[in-house]
């Protein structure tokens, strides 16, 4: 009966709309989906899903706050999740049909920015650190130094990934700081300072395809771990360092949309990617780990050993989670980034 | 009587374009109305706004605050040279445009008219492929390993490819490039309604090429002049794809800049500033091309 109200409701909403039983509409970063996991969730559910890409956590906040987007997932990163659950952005999982929210690895369930897991499962996780491409530089690639203070051989061939959390937190902690929403204004200026002298030795501030990286043209840079892995499986001298003063570890996560028109399809697809063949087949495509139990065994054997997966030891405590900064802090890196990007 | 007929028959008739009017109205003043009092709003949380008034948007256009020493005002040099790059390079743009357009445009007018046809076909040709995909044609010629350093460094004239990429030049180019037909189409519709009896009778009085250049041809195509590079400089003023793409993201333009504060720099009434700025740029080129033929159909009639 419920159901039958539901899908009434719906029909009404979205007359005028092309809107069939069988659709889900996912709203995720570019590149980003499995089409392999896509193919074979239309063929399991008869699900025809479209993907629609952003290129940024503020651009995809911006279009679902204005409503009629017509979305139905979302991908949110980890320090933006509290955002889209206190503006109400977001529905709770329907525990009727996300049952297998216990497929999660106990590390990620009671996640700060969603306990126990009410809103969002995880998507991806992982690293920010330093690309280098090693057959012009032999030396530590575990350093920040790399990109705030470059050596000659890649001086001018660097790019940082316009990304605003990810580079403040390696550049805070090169900077001294313990945290990247420290209040120590010394930190933070030291911070600014270093930032505006190492730009003029960057070449760009670029998403950096991943082929700009295999032909050379970039020969360092703050990249993320799987894409540089990507970029490795094709031009093996470029390696993954872990800046050792600090790194961000970082988990983009799947959430049903409030206005989602697609509720149930929606709903079905996030306990979908909690199966750890399913979950594992985005970690296949995309490189990064997944955060569901299990899924290691269906992964890639290359993945298994890959050094942008495998924290060396003796770096895993340089990795931390970076939550969202209280506003006022947030303001002034915020004014940091947009001197820097000017 | 004919006349007075035609005013009473036209009196009632700008109703029709009502329904125009109301659309343009609705659809271009009202959005345009919203950025201007958003550029005095402060910005909300990740975004958006909060509606509480205040200049610090306009202020941050021009002006910058030491993070850390707040009393510590000075000029936003980091704004003003994005701008001066935008104002520089968009002129720069159509002066190449109309270097280049001009003998362009009088080959394809002085041609038979079956074969005009043929090559105003050729011109427009570049707007069969989508803007995105030829700015990627052209990052791919001039990267590291793109074609025009490959072929540099075969001939051994370079030993190490040139950085041309992410740099003002991959931008000039890149716009040039794009904006060229824009300056083409315009000459060559003035060119077209060129009396070249006039120019024979220039050569008649015994004037040099250059002189009938210069004293006759130019100032006949002059109107072709200024709508092309009407055409050119105001979608360089606001490009975005370009430098977006050429530029690298270090070397912005306004349009990337404005993108900016709505995106990444969480900063919407900067961006909204920035956007007024734009128009205002925008519409004192306009007035300044306007003014310029102004004044010369001015003189031919004084």
């Amino acid at each position: 009966m419920k159901k039958t109200l539901v899908s009434t409701l719906a029909l009404l909403a979205s007359a005028g709309m092309a809107h069939a039983d069988g659709v889900l509409n996912i709203y995720n970063w570019g590149n980003y989906t499995s089409p392999e996991l896509i193919e074979q969730f239309t063929a399991d559910t008869g699900i025809e899903v479209t993907i629609t890409d952003f290129d940024s956590n503020e651009t995809a906040l911006a279009r679902i706050r204005q409503g009629g987007h017509g979305f139905d997932i979302v991908v949110p990163t980890h320090s933006y999740v509290q955002t889209w659950i206190s503006e109400g952005l977001l529905q709770p999982l329907d525990p009727e049909i996300v049952t297998d929210r216990g497929n999660i690895a106990p590390q990620w369930v009671d996640v700060d920015f969603d306990p126990g897991r009410e809103y969002t499962v995880p998507w991806q996780w992982g690293t920010t650190g330093i690309a280098v491409n090693t057959s012009v530089y032999d030396g530590d690639i575990n350093t920040a130094d790399i990109i705030f203070n470059p050596p000659e051989a890649l001086d001018g061939r660097i790019n940082v990934i316009p990304e605003m959390s990810d580079v403040m937190a390696i550049a805070i902690y090169a900077a001294g700081g313990d945290n990247v929403c420290t209040t120590d204004m010394d930190v933070l200026r030291a911070t600014r300072d270093m930032l505006m002298e190492a730009k003029p030795h960057w070449l760009s501030l670029d998403y950096g395809t991943i082929d700009n990286y295999v032909a050379g043209d970039i020969l360092a840079g703050i990249y993320w771990n799987g894409a540089t892995m990507r970029a490795r499986l094709q031009n093996e001298d470029i390696a993954y360092g872990y800046p050792a003063t600090g790194y961000p570890v970082w988990m983009d996560n799947a959430a049903v949309l409030a206005d989602a028109q697609n509720t149930e399809n929606a709903m079905i697809f996030i306990n979908y990617i909690l199966q750890p063949e399913h979950a594992a087949m985005l970690s296949n495509f995309a490189r990064y780990g997944n955060g569901v139990a299990g899924s290691e065994e269906f992964m890639d054997a290359d993945m298994q050993s890959a050094p942008e997966i495998v924290i060396p030891e003796e770096l895993v405590e340089a990795g931390r989670f970076s939550p969202a900064c209280p506003q006022e802090i947030q303001d002034i890196r915020t004014q940091i980034w947009t001197e820097l990007l000017q | 009587m004919a006349a007075r007929d035609d005013t009473e028959r036209h009196g009632w008739k700008w109703l029709l374009s009502a329904p125009a009017l109301l659309v343009l109205l609705v659809a271009a003043s009202g959005p345009l109305m919203i950025v201007a009092v958003y550029s005095f709003l402060s910005p909300g949380n990740i975004g958006g706004v909060t509606w509480d008034f205040s200049t610090e948007g306009w202020f941050k256009v021009f002006f910058s605050r030491d993070i850390f020493e707040p009393e510590n005002v000075s000029w936003n040099w980091a704004n003003l040279t994005v701008f001066g790059r935008t104002v520089w390079l968009s002129v720069q743009t159509t002066l190449i445009c109309a270097f280049l357009g001009f003998p362009t445009a009088w080959f394809i007018a002085t041609r038979t008219p079956e074969k005009r046809a043929l090559w105003l076909f050729l011109i427009t040709i570049p707007f069969w492929t989508n803007l995105l995909i030829r700015t990627f044609a052209i990052q791919e010629l001039i990267r590291g390993t793109g074609m025009i350093n490959t072929v540099l460094m075969a001939l051994g004239i370079i030993d190490e490819p040139l950085q041309l990429l992410y740099s003002n030049f991959a931008i000039l180019l890149g716009m040039a490039y794009v904006f060229l037909p824009l300056m083409v189409l315009p000459l060559y519709a003035a060119m077209d309604k060129l009396d070249f009896r006039l120019v024979e009778a220039g050569y008649d009085l015994y004037a040099s090429r250059a002189r009938v250049l210069w004293h006759v041809i130019l100032p006949l195509v002059k109107p072709g002049f200024v709508a092309g590079s009407i055409l050119v400089f105001i979608p360089s003023i606001g490009a975005y794809v370009t430098p977006r793409v050429l530029g690298g993201g270090r070397t912005m333009m306004l349009g990337n800049l404005i993108a900016l504060q709505f995106g990444q720099g969480r900063n919407w009434p900067l961006g909204a500033a920035l956007s007024m700025l734009l128009l205002i740029v925008v519409m004192a080129a306009l007035v300044f091309y306007l003014r310029a033929v102004n004044s010369e159909e001015g003189k031919r009639r004084g």
